[in-house]
């Protein structure tokens, strides 16, 4: 066996025998590593038994930095740095600063999503997405084991992947 | 998979309107009168043991608005409470009468918003081809039923109490000499006159109750042939609806409400109201989607429609809250004191200043942070708080738009809070929802040969 990681993989050439594969598969017990489609295919998620995100906990912290962020700044630069009067308002007049600090909120939070949304899902600038097979941007859907994570071995899972309906089964390494 | 619903569901639900219902609203509307009625006798034997009290409290106003302004000649800017009315020569009316008077125009310009708001909901899903929301469009159809209540009571209302209600109805204002000439009021006079108010209001009810009858009789015949070309013809006058509609909700928020301080001016009102208007609305419907699901009507409803009925009344509560305080903010920065009085009004009175925050907490706090999480959006009775609390919320920001104009800095409330209040807000309730469950039993409660029928039943939020 190559070193790194080693996969077992399938290509299928339909989305409902897709999901009909990832159901019959799952009840195996056998774990999926990842499924490669074309297009975002709805309830593919949930047949995956995915969790709910908790990118929102994220994008909550990263909101709550901008707060901050946008009321120090604020409160800093006009109640203490350099104050100003500007007709007649208190020096650090709040109702004033809300707009900004709702932008910086909502900046801080979104840019945060966005970026721990890109390394969460490996898809950062220096990351190497896993390719299995190229066709899966064109018209054909992949579902790959990961051997390692599996107790079967690798004839075993071809044979799943087989009955489950792919059209094609290989193995691929990948250099850690 | 387990959450996709069966599409072998009866669409052929209909509402049943029954006598236990009705006894309910019947009941709700009873004991509203009663409360009005208590309310009135409490507020009138205060008002004979402390006379002088509102009197002092007008004189309090002109001072602190005197004050605000630097400038005495606007000292009655905002001060044309009881005092205002008194000194026009006319029967000077008790303050429990006024407020009396007040409330039912606070309530009545309140239904009436919630029940276009509706009829606006179902005109933006048509147009926008929502599919999601074709399982529910009946009920915020119903709404519009009540526009056959709050057309006539509108009219009434400011023909009879006109003078009361507003300050620029008054004949003397625009004499050149007399004792309450006003100038800026003269000069809005071309808008504001009783002819003109009266006209423009007709024309708006006409316009809304012409366009809702017509998607009301297209959903009927396409309960009864299921040809698409209903949809279409839905389509075609939502659209035309909402052209008019957009004009006409801004110009009905400036004259039902914000003539009420004929000197006050803000370009954002018509939004504001729009905006309080349109969350209650939601909160209306969904309340009752809610409840009609949970008395086993509604089978292809789920919690992916809850979801997204709960995301529309997060969204739009934080659009109220923006609308809300961008409107303070300008009139803060910009200092112009027929803007400004209009705050200091409210933000300087032992009466209105609690509830002026009180509407920010139930409004803006509450559903944002109940609201915030997908689970609760899912969940019929998160839901149902939280449609309550905004209903009672969005009704205090009313409270705040037309009380002060009326009874001056201490809303005539001298100690005793809301009896009257409450009681007449529990009938305005009881007949809207007896107009809304009346409209709501005469179609098919699911419109069942909707086109997008079948997405509305797989509707599916992750």
């Amino acid at each position: 066996m190559e070193k790194g990681k080693n996969f077992v993989f399938g290509v299928y050439d339909e989305e409902t025998v897709l999901m009909s594969a990832v159901d019959q598969i799952r009840s195996k017990g056998v774990k999926i590593h990842e499924v490669y489609t074309p297009y975002p295919v709805h309830g593919l998620d949930n047949a995956l038994g995915y969790k709910y995100s908790n990118l929102p906990i994220a994008g909550f912290l990263f909101g709550i930095c901008g707060t901050i962020t946008a009321l120090t700044m604020m409160i800093w630069m006009m109640g203490f740095d350099w104050p100003m009067d500007i007709g007649g308002k208190p020096y650090i007049p709040l109702p004033a600063f809300i707009p900004i600090t709702f932008e910086l909120t909502v900046l801080f939070c979104a840019l945060g999503m966005t970026g721990t949304f890109f390394v969460a899902s490996n898809l950062n600038p220096w990351s190497t997405p896993d390719m299995f097979d190229p066709r899966t941007t064109d018209d054909k859907f992949v579902i790959a084991f990961d051997l390692a994570s599996n107790k079967k071995d690798s004839a075993e899972l071809s044979s799943i992947l087989s009955e489950s309906g792919a059209s094609e089964i290989s193995t691929k390494s990948i250099a850690n | 998979m387990a959450h996709h619903h069966n599409t072998s569901v009866n669409l052929d639900e209909k509402f049943v309107f029954s006598a236990e219902i009705k006894k309910k609203l019947f009941i709700l509307i009873g004991a509203g009168v009663i409360l009005t009625i208590i309310g009135i006798l409490l507020a009138m034997s205060t008002e004979h043991s402390g006379h002088g009290a509102s009197h002092h409290a007008s004189e309090v106003t002109s001072t602190l608005v005197a004050d605000a302004h630097g400038d005495h000649a606007h000292a009655d800017v905002t001060s044309h409470g009881e005092e205002a009315h008194a000194s026009h020569g006319e029967e000077h009316k008790p303050v429990w009468a006024l407020r009396l008077i007040k409330n039912l125009w606070h309530n009545n310009i309140f239904f009436a918003g919630i029940s276009i708001l509706g009829v606006f909901f179902v005109a933006f899903n048509y147009v926008a081809w929502a599919g999601w929301s074709a399982g529910i469009k009946r009920v915020p159809s119903a709404f519009g039923n009540y526009l056959w209540v709050a057309a006539p009571l509108t009219v009434i209302l400011f023909v009879v109490f006109g003078h009361d209600l507003f300050h620029w109805t008054h004949a003397d204002l625009y004499v050149e000499g007399s004792d309450h000439y006003d100038e800026l009021l003269v000069g809005k006079q071309a808008f504001l006159n009783v002819p003109g108010f009266i006209i423009r209001t007709v024309i708006y009810f006409a316009s809304w109750i012409f366009c809702w009858s017509k998607l009301r009789s297209f959903a009927k015949n396409e309960d009864i042939d299921g040809d698409t070309k209903w949809w279409h013809k839905s389509v075609v006058t939502s659209a035309f609806f909402l052209i008019i509609f957009g004009i006409t909700s801004s110009m009905c928020a400036w004259d039902w409400a914000m003539s009420m301080d004929p000197h006050f001016f803000s370009t954002m009102f018509g939004w504001y109201v729009f905006a309080s208007w349109f969350v209650t609305a939601l909160a209306f419907i969904t309340l009752i989607v809610v409840i009609l699901k949970e008395n086993g009507y509604l089978g292809i409803i789920n919690e992916n429609h809850l979801h997204d009925l709960g995301k529309f009344i997060f969204a739009f509560s934080i659009f109220w809250t923006y609308i809300w305080f961008e409107q303070f903010l300008l009139i803060y920065y910009a200092n112009i004191p027929e803007e400004v009085g209009y705050f200091v009004q409210r933000l300087k009175s032992d009466a209105y200043t609690p509830i002026f925050f009180l509407t920010l907490f139930l409004n803006f706090f509450f559903p944002f942070l109940v609201l915030m999480t997908r689970g609760s959006k899912r969940l019929g009775i998160m839901l149902k708080i939280v449609c309550v609390v905004v209903i009672l919320g969005h009704w205090f920001d009313f409270y705040m738009m037309t009380t002060p104009p009326v009874l001056g800095q201490n809303g005539g409330l001298d100690g005793i809070f809301f009896f009257m209040e409450l009681g007449l807000g529990m009938v305005f309730v009881g007949v809207f929802l007896f107009m809304v469950l009346t409209a709501l039993a005469k179609l098919n409660l699911i419109a069942k040969n909707h086109p997008m029928i079948q997405e509305s039943i797989h509707h599916d939020v992750f």
